[in-house]
Parts: structure tokens; sequence; C-alpha cells
């Protein structure tokens, strides 16, 4: 079955490859908020702190200065003031970009998120669209201190009406945040927070794959190791460990969490017979749980063995001396794929 | 974006525009104009208005009874009232232009009616239909929020996004007295303050939210004192005084349009019904309470104004009668024919990208639906 065809996001990338230059994942995403708003005069961006000083992770870096305060601006402090003004925005045809600066600060808008920006389009039947863009930075790896470094991702899955994305690389935060702004539904853009300084050569504009789309970034015939985010790295890392082991792994980025891409994800599972899923949120009731869950039911016949979820411990987000301890580390994942029996 | 980018200074058009001590007030409850501090320097609507006030405010009582009757009879799953509250309902959706955008609540039917959304496309919600059964932007109001206060921040959005883009384009959001105690509104008059939005905030203190009185709600002196923090104009109205609640609201309306930003308005009213027909007003409050109030109907209070002013003659009251059970005929009849519900409809609007998951789960209910 084919997906979805892939919405056409800027010409300009049909055109002669432009030369590659070393790029960082927080500045593809500036590159990505400044062509789009170059390109829709309609793209407005707010939050806390995204004016003057750029964010605090400086994804915003120079478009206030470029644009104006007409079309990005501070907001005052308060999330669900943020997300509830902007689905007002998008009533009025406008798409907002607004940024809730770290995971756990998106919770005091998760009312306007879940009850309001994910079922408008259901409720009026179809005749309100919210094309609004929520940027979460998440996940942890950098020393945040309490409250800055969950992993809130199974929260918005859940949540029907919402498209939830998360890329691992420059490239892709560049694709899919053009894709994700010209979505004519509400998208949950989480971004790796321990990804944000890694450079990759990248030539702008880039179109990657659709942002509903996993991606094979290994080919391997022993396991399907699912990964998204900031544990892609660290499933690559799992599987040049396991090679010289002679275990070959196979590594899917999925980047989009919800939807599910169901036939990437098959075609590798009856291929390797095996897979495991790693995340950093905690485990109990976590993204994993449905992976594990939907791919059995529909592969069980292709599956040697159980699906195992690495993931955090079900302990809330530790202290950052104590992070190293929760995260999963590749030596963690090869240890849990030795439990199976081979 | 702030107040400073307009050049105005907020604190110097503030200082006529705080909640006076007295609800303000231009027509007293014998019908008879009030002048003077009273008044506030408001003026009085002009004739044409008023009665066009009253027609509207006979005919919404008219509908809401019939409404009211529906739900008892089982054909409504639940009908929240605004019996007592018509002249905050009506006055505010008459003195919005065409092109303003209005953000009620459950209890705000017949704002949405007197808009002119049918009667069969709005009560599509409480009969249980779909959750908003109108096209928002034909009518441009906003579906009727059941979350208390989160509506208002839509209306600063929007009506933010209109000054961006340069439209004379007004939001008027409805809140509670309850409402008034949420987050969500305190955030919405901060950001409207803050972003000067043209944006009016009606507050229609009925003085319960379903069972809790104002007293356990906010200790403020009035809800509308709240204007004042947040820098912006506030009023404290009679909201059982039609002709003050237009005066004040089309003023509001005016300074919203000029680049003039916010204003609160609060109304105080009383709700004569139950919160809905599954609740039970003897429980938390008294008959001689809910009595007293009768005496204050801002229906009959026009009706008085408008029959001593020679405008009100009883030719056009039987019109406006006559008119009022038309409608509440059609509704009737509207309300007696069963909907006919496509149940595969519901999987066709969570998204505009259509996902394979879901086709597959709308595939699984079609065949459940052949196969019973």
């Amino acid at each position: 079955m084919t997906l979805i065809e892939h919405r056409s996001i800027d010409s300009a990338s049909a055109t002669a490859a432009p030369p590659a230059t070393e790029l960082t994942m927080a500045g593809a995403l500036t590159a990505a908020l400044r062509d789009a708003m170059a390109a829709d005069p309609k793209v407005v961006i707010f939050g806390e702190d995204v004016g003057p000083l750029g964010g605090v992770f400086r994804v915003t870096d120079g478009l206030s200065r470029e644009f104006g305060e007409t079309r990005i601006w501070d907001s005052p402090l308060a999330e669900a003031g943020i997300v509830g003004t902007a689905i007002g925005m998008a009533m009025y045809g406008m798409r907002p970009v607004v940024e809730l600066q770290f995971d756990a600060f998106s919770y005091p808008a998760f009312e306007q998120i879940t009850s309001h920006l994910a079922k408008m389009r259901n409720r009026t039947k179809g005749h309100v669209q919210l094309p609004v863009v929520i940027r979460i930075p998440y996940a942890g790896g950098i020393g945040g201190v309490e409250h800055h470094s969950d992993s809130s991702e199974a929260y918005w899955t859940h949540t029907p009406g919402l498209t939830v994305v998360t890329p691992s690389n420059p490239a892709d935060a560049y694709s899919m945040l053009r894709e994700a702004i010209a979505s004519d539904d509400p998208v949950i853009f989480l971004e790796p927070k321990s990804r944000y300084w890694v450079k990759d050569a990248v030539a702008l504009p880039v179109t990657t794959a659709p942002m509903n789309r996993a991606q094979v970034l290994r080919v391997g015939s022993d396991v399907t190791l699912l990964a998204y985010g900031p544990t892609v790295k660290t499933a690559m890392q799992a599987a040049e460990l396991a090679s010289l082991e002679g275990l070959d792994i196979e590594v899917i980025d999925l980047r989009s969490l919800s939807p599910f891409d169901d036939e990437t994800v098959g075609a590798s599972v009856r291929k390797t017979s095996r897979a495991a899923i790693i995340h950093e949120a905690s485990q109990f009731g976590g993204y994993g749980a449905e992976v594990a869950a939907r791919v059995t039911e529909r592969e069980f016949f292709h599956l040697a063995a159980p699906i195992l979820r690495i993931a955090g411990f079900d302990i809330p987000f530790p202290a950052p001396k104590l992070e190293e301890h929760h995260l999963p580390s590749a030596e963690r994942v090869l240890a849990a794929l030795d439990t199976w029996e081979w | 974006m702030s107040d400073a980018s307009s050049g105005r200074s907020a604190a110097a058009t503030h200082e006529a525009t705080r909640p006076t001590e007295l609800p303000i007030r231009l027509i007293d409850e014998k019908g008879a104009v009030v002048r003077g501090k009273r008044a506030a320097g408001f003026a009085m609507p002009d004739p044409e208005t008023l009665l066009a006030l009253y027609r509207r405010m006979v005919v919404a009582r008219r509908f809401e009874a019939q409404v009211t009757a529906l739900t008892r009879q089982g054909r409504l799953a639940t009908y929240p009232s605004a019996l007592g509250q018509e002249a905050c309902e009506i006055a505010a959706v008459s003195a919005l232009g065409v092109d303003d955008w209005l953000f009620p609540t459950y209890r705000d039917t017949i704002a949405l009616l007197t808009r002119g959304v049918s009667a069969s496309e709005i009560l599509s919600f409480f009969r249980g239909d779909w959750h908003a059964g109108f096209d928002s932007h034909a009518h441009r109001i906003a579906p009727q929020s059941t979350p208390l206060a989160t509506q208002a921040l839509h209306a600063v959005g929007l009506a933010t996004a209109a000054k961006l883009q340069g439209d004379p384009v007004v939001a008027l959001a409805f809140l509670g007295d309850g409402a008034t105690s949420e987050g969500d509104a305190h955030e919405a008059f901060n950001f409207a303050g803050v972003w000067q939005a043209p944006v009016v905030f009606v507050i229609q203190n009925n003085q319960y939210a379903i069972s809790v009185p104002i007293a356990k709600q906010s200790h403020a002196r009035v809800l509308s004192d709240k204007a004042i923090g947040y820098g912006m104009p506030g009023y404290y109205v009679d909201g059982n005084d039609a002709a003050a609640m237009y005066a004040v609201i089309t003023t509001a309306l005016e300074r919203a349009r000029s680049g003039g930003g916010p204003t609160m308005i609060e109304g105080l009213t009383y709700r004569m019904e139950s919160h809905t027909n599954s609740d039970d007003p003897t429980r938390y409050r008294s008959a001689a309470e809910t009595e007293e109030w009768h005496g204050h109907d801002p229906i009959d209070r026009l009706a008085k104004h408008l029959t001593a002013t020679g405008a009100l003659t009883e030719v056009v009251a039987d019109e406006i009668a006559a008119e009022a059970e038309a409608l509440a005929a059609a509704t009737r009849d509207a309300m007696n024919v069963e909907p006919v519900l496509d149940p595969l409809e519901l999987f066709d609007h969570v998204y505009a990208t259509p996902r394979p998951a879901l086709l597959e789960q709308r595939a699984f209910l079609a065949k459940e639906l052949a196969d019973s």
C-alpha cells in the first residue's frame, strides 16, 4: 500500500544540487524556518525567547532581525497561551510555528493540544483546519536539570488528530520541518536536544523521504533495530559493535511516530524475524509498547522471538550526574539482544 | 508585538474606563431611562436598535423554551439554557459586525441562533449527532466550547492574526463567571493586553458555576476589576439591561477595531434555569433568590421601556410573538426528524492527510455494519 504521496515542498530542491556544507541540526532547523517564512507570509513564529535571543537553543537565531516583529516575536511566558493563540491564528488562515521551550514545559499546554488542536478538524467536520507546528526540544543526554529532559512522545502519539515526528539528523530536520509547516494537520515536531549540535554535510534546500515514512539507515539480515530521535545514534553504534561479533543488524529510523510506518517496519521484520525498539522514555505504557504490540499482531508468524524494548527505567528522569544510567546505551542494547534464544 | 509597538500609552487611556462602583445601567427595572453617573456617559441606543434587541430576545426565549421541552421529551441529550441572560447574549451578537468572530460557550446557543446559524445546525451538538454541526468560517463563529476559557485564547489568536493582516476584524469571546478561575482565562487576558489584540471579552456573570456561587469563585470586588491588572479597560454592566450591554459592547468593538486593543466587560446577570436538564438547583439555591431575580427580567424591562416610548404596540408584539411561534414550530419539526448518521464519517475528518491505519479501521467498521 502506498502510504501518502509526497508533497512537493520546494521547487528549488529539484534544480541542480547546490554544494554541501557542514550543518548542525539546529542550523538546518533555522534554515527550514527561514525558507518557510520567506516562501509563505502566513508563516509566523512565536514562543518564549524566540525573538532577539534566537531561542534557548538558538534555533530561531537571526530570524527576528531578518523578518521583523510582525513575523516572529517573543510571547508572554505561558504555554497554554502560546498554543491557544496559535489555534486562533490558524483559524484565521495563518501557519503558526510555535516553540515550547522544553519537553516538560509543554505540559501546561496539554489541554489546548489534546482537546483543541488535535480535535478541531474532526469536531467541525473538516471545516476548521489547524496547520500549526509545535516545536518541542526533547529528551536527555545534555545534562539538563529537572524537567528539562523528558521524552513525552507517548502523550502526543496517544492523541488522535496529531501528527508526531522527530528527526535524527540535519537533512531530515530541514526536510521534515518544511513538510510539517506545509501540512494542513497539526504537527508535534520533537527535536532531540542531544543531536542539535551534531554536524553533517548537507546541501540546502534538501528534500529527504516524506515525513510520514520510516527510513532504513543500515541494511541487515539478523535483527531489526527500531529507533527515533536521540536513540538513532545508539542504534547505529550497537549495530557496528554487533557486526564485530558477526550479528547483522538492520537499523530503522522511525522518523514518524504518528502515523507509524507499518509498511517499512513490517517488510524489515519479515526479513529478519527479530525486532527491538529503543527509546529514552520510560518503558511502561511507552511508545515501544505500542510498536511491540502492533508489529506482533501483524507479523507474528514471521517472528522468531518476542519484540524487545530497550527503554528508560520506570522512574522520573534522573538528575544530570545519574542520567547515563537511565539512558539506553549501545551496550545495553546488545545485552538485551543476548537474552533472545538464538 | 507589544503595546509599545502601537505607540499608545496604556495607562493614560484606562483612567476613565475602570469598572464602576455599581453596574452601568441605561434602563431600570421599571423601564425608565437612567441618566447621570449610573449611565457612565454611555448613550442610549436608538429606538430601532432597542426594538430589534427586544424582538430577538423574545424569539430567543421562545426558542429556548422549545428546546428545553424537546430535551425533556428526550429529543436532545442535554441543553444548557441561557434563560434570563438574553440581554447579554443578544446585545453582544447584535453589536458584532458581519466580519467579526464570535467565540461562544455551550450556554450561548441563542447567540448562534441570532447570528444566523440554523436551529438544526446548532442543535446537532446537543442532540448528539456531531460535536459542531455548522461551518465556523461561513458564520464566523467558533464551535461552542465545553471546556472553560479555552476559547478565549483562540479569540485572542484570531484577533491578532486579523490585526497582523490589517483586517478590521474583532473577536468577541463569551466567558462565564466560573471560567474566570481557569488559567486559560488569565493567559487570554494577559496575551490580549500585551499584544493589544482587537478582542472583547464578555463575562456573563450569572452567579453560578453549576452549583458553586460566585463568592466561592472569586474574592475580587467584581470580576471586571481584573481588567486593571491586565492593563485593559474594564466595565461592570447591568447584564439584564440590553441597552447598557449593547452600548458598552459597541464602544469596546469600536475601540478594538480602531487599534485600541482589548476590553473586558462583565454583565451581571442570573441563570434562571438549572445548569442543564440533569441539574437540581434546589440543592444549592433558594426559590426565593430565583424569584427575586424574576423581578430583574431583561425582557420585561425592555418591554416596559418600549411600551412607554410607544415603539412596542400590540400589533408589533403580536408580530414578534408570531415570529417566535413560527421558529418554535420549525425547531420542533426539525428535531422530530431523526437524523441519518453515517458511522463511517467518524474516520473522515480526523486528518487532512489520509492514514492507512485509519482506513483499515474504517473498513473494519464498514464490514461490521454490513454483517450486522
